[in-house]
């Protein structure tokens, strides 16, 4: 069985001997991905749904105000970011109350969207923010597929579209300022600093409040980890961040169907230069063969 | 006879108008396939004219949860598989000498080129900003991604199909020095063809292994890149059968009666090999479900469609193409082939459309204008593919050089 796959894998074409092989490693669980990098931890059970946040992201990108804004039948409707939204507050029922649950660029440590950019529109700054660079980007919207949190938004409506979402105020924090949200936000809810510090901010909150908290930091490991992490008093799941999505980082997906390229660039043309070469000789042999029974009846012939 | 006349005429009359006067050329054109092509163009070209000034979501039903639709899922993917038959047979007569097939290779090779030519056409409609096109192949090169590789491949394998077929553009311009150039040049440039289309046929399944979330686990799979490989095997070989068949019935006049039963030959012979391909594909895919451990979901409504496709559309043909080869059928052989092609079709769009965002309540339709698109692109591939066929040696040898290979 294995034996006659490994081979019919030899015969057919490299592309998946290698995709089987390449089984990503995981990476070490002491080591916290990303530590140094910017980050944010988000606790859902002190968000009271102001919507402050949105307001001062809308304002420092240039973006139209939010919808109703100071109106709580906006919770009526679930929202997701747009092109000219980067961020959104939704209300989720829970058993007993309701949450509020804000939504952004997840910026993750290692990003899918970045890795599937073709022209590196998208890219990972060292401080953290994945960062879009208009004047590179083909608009082939491949980000959007490969985003496991269904992130980047495309200008449908514009000639000249751009691929939008937050990006963690990468200017802001450039100038030694946190992001605009963060920084208004008047509960505590959104906390930024270093990854590794937060993580840590994290587990003490939940082990010094017994019982109050899901024991479950979202975004620690979530898709290789993200730089925006969430706790909870409720499973995370009910809140709405997906929960199926694993911990491993999507870039790793497609490396073992690439990393088959230089492999078939270097198998493949002395292969097939060499069963054209045999095929040649195959047919000035079957031609020899031909001429000498030809001559041999020319032999005959004369003789 | 006929070489006569061509000397005695005017360049233009005798290349372009095939040797007849301008009124009598636009009247042969006078026909009602023709007239159905015009009609799709002249509403089709203001839509794409339309899209650009408007942006996609003028005549595109895309959304933010579903940014590829049928542009990508036909124009492109299916394309791609379609326009195989290239390299399948380029490799088959050039590089394993199965010789038997010459007839074939140059319209297999003229169908690859248009093939990914409106792949091309079809991807600069899709692409948001195609005007950055260069970006990735001149400066900045987003080597981490299948997509980078695949337009690579796309764009240098789309120079390879246009050398393999100068020979053919040169016999037509009558230019002999450069023919013989162009000839040499065949067996490197099929190696390369080769190289290209094993790495961008697999890698446009691979596009889909960044997305095991948002695809049905049915059809997400680690082995799309090989599913994709082989499925284009199976579809280049159908594509040369169904292709043929058509240009044999429409260019009637092109083609040499005593070549019938040759063709017919042909199309036994492809039809085995289809028919081999078929079969090690659905054990891959059988596989697939193995590794993946999916028989469960085979019980679903998705799982349902998942075995539409998979008897209906690879065991069904493979066991037709394998019938109609042992009873000399080859009428059989060629219902089968456009069978095959229709399923290649299926299968992309189901990995890249249908099985898309399979959990998310929006379920994509594509808007009318959309589909018109895509019959507007393969219309203009259909009319270039007559304008070409009806002037170069393509169906038919060229006299001058009918002993020189
Ligand atoms: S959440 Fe999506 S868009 Fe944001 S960094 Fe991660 S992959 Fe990229
Ligand atoms: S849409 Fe732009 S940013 Fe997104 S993957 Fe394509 S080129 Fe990169
Ligand atoms: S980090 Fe900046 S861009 Fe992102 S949601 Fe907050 S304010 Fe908006």
């Amino acid at each position: 069985m294995n034996l006659s796959r490994r081979t019919f894998f030899k015969t057919c074409g490299a592309a998946g001997a290698a995709t089987l092989a390449a089984r990503p490693a995981d990476a070490a669980p002491s080591a916290t991905p990303g530590a140094e990098m910017s980050a944010v931890l988000v606790d859902t059970t002190r968000c009271i749904g102001c919507r402050a946040c949105e307001a001062a992201c809308g304002e420092v990108n240039h973006l139209p105000a939010p919808d109703l804004a100071g109106e709580a039948q906006v919770f009526e409707k679930r929202r997701t970011t747009a092109p000219a939204v980067y961020t959104v507050v939704n209300r989720r029922e829970v058993a007993g109350g309701e949450r509020f649950v804000k939504t952004q660029c997840m910026h993750c440590v290692e990003p899918a969207c970045a890795s599937a950019c073709p022209a590196r529109a998208i890219e990972k700054t060292a401080a953290g923010p994945i960062i879009y660079h208009v004047n590179r980007c083909l608009g082939c919207r491949y980000c959007m597929l490969a985003c496991p949190f269904d992130i980047p938004r495309f200008e449908y409506e514009s000639a000249a579209p751009y691929i939008r979402k937050c990006t963690f105020c990468a200017d802001r924090q450039a100038e030694g300022l946190e992001p605009a949200c963060t920084s208004v936000c008047p509960t505590g809810a959104l906390t930024f600093g270093k990854r590794a510090a937060l993580i840590e901010e994290a587990r003490e909150r939940i082990y010094h409040n017994p019982g109050e908290y899901e024991r479950h930091v979202y975004g620690e490991r979530e898709v290789g980890g993200t730089s925006w992490m969430y706790i909870s008093d409720r499973p995370l799941a009910q809140l709405g961040l997906p929960s199926h999505l694993g911990t491993t980082p999507h870039t790793a997906l497609a490396q073992g169907a690439l990393s088959v390229v230089p492999l078939i660039i270097t198998l493949w043309p002395p292969l097939l230069m060499g069963i054209y070469t045999f095929s040649k000789r195959r047919e000035a042999l079957a031609h020899e063969h031909a001429e000498s029974i030809r001559g041999s009846h020319e032999e005959d012939r004369h003789a | 006879m006929r070489d006569q006349s061509i000397t005695a005429r005017p360049w233009v009359t005798e290349k372009i108008f095939l040797g007849l006067s301008l009124r009598d050329y636009v009247r042969s054109l006078m026909t009602p396939g023709t007239l159905v092509a015009g009609l799709i163009l002249t509403i089709g070209i203001p839509i794409i004219v339309y899209r650009f000034i408007f942006g996609l979501g003028a005549v595109t039903n895309l959304t933010q949860t579903t940014p590829w639709g049928i542009w990508i899922g036909i124009d492109v993917l299916s394309g791609v598989a379609l326009a195989a038959g290239g390299y399948t047979l380029a490799s088959a007569v050039y590089i394993f000498g199965l010789k038997d097939y010459h007839a074939v290779v140059r319209p297999a090779v003229l169908t690859g080129f248009l093939g990914y030519l409106f792949v091309v056409i079809g991807l600069i409609v899709d692409l948001g900003r195609p005007w950055n096109l260069p970006v990735p192949m001149v400066y900045s090169f987003g080597t981490t991604s299948v997509m980078f590789e695949v337009a690579w491949c796309v764009a240098l394998y789309a120079t390879v199909l246009f050398l393999e077929f100068l020979p053919a553009i040169f016999e037509w311009l009558g230019w002999s020095k450069a023919r013989l150039w162009a000839v040499k040049l065949t067996i490197g440039v099929t190696v390369l063809g080769v190289l290209l289309s094993t790495l961008h046929q697999s890698s446009l399944g691979a596009l889909f292994l960044m997305a095991p979330t948002k695809m049905h686990p049915l059809w997400y799979s680690p082995y799309i890149p090989v599913f994709f490989f082989i499925s284009s095997i199976a579809a280049g070989l159908s594509m040369v059968i169904f292709e043929s068949t058509l240009s044999h019935k429409y260019f009637s006049n092109r083609v040499p009666q005593h070549s019938h039963e040759k063709m017919d030959r042909i199309a036994l012979g492809l039809a085995k090999a289809a028919s081999v391909v078929l079969f090690s594909y659905f054990f891959l895919k059988l596989q697939g479900l193995a590794v993946g451990e999916h028989w469960g979901l085979l019980g679903t409504s998705w799982g349902a469609w998942y075995l539409v496709e998979l008897l209906g559309f690879i065991v069904a043909p493979c066991l037709m193409f394998a019938h109609a080869v042992r009873t000399s059928n080859v009428r059989l052989v060629r219902w089968t082939a456009a069978w095959t092609v229709l399923g290649i079709v299926v299968n992309r769009l189901n990995v890249s459309v249908i099985s898309m965002n399979y959990n998310v309540e929006e379920i994509y339709v594509p808007s009318w204008m959309e589909v018109w698109t895509t019959m507007t692109i393969i219309t203009i591939g259909i009319l270039t593919y007559r304008w070409i066929v009806n002037r170069m040696p393509v169906l038919d040898e060229h006299p001058e050089y009918r002993e020189s290979h």
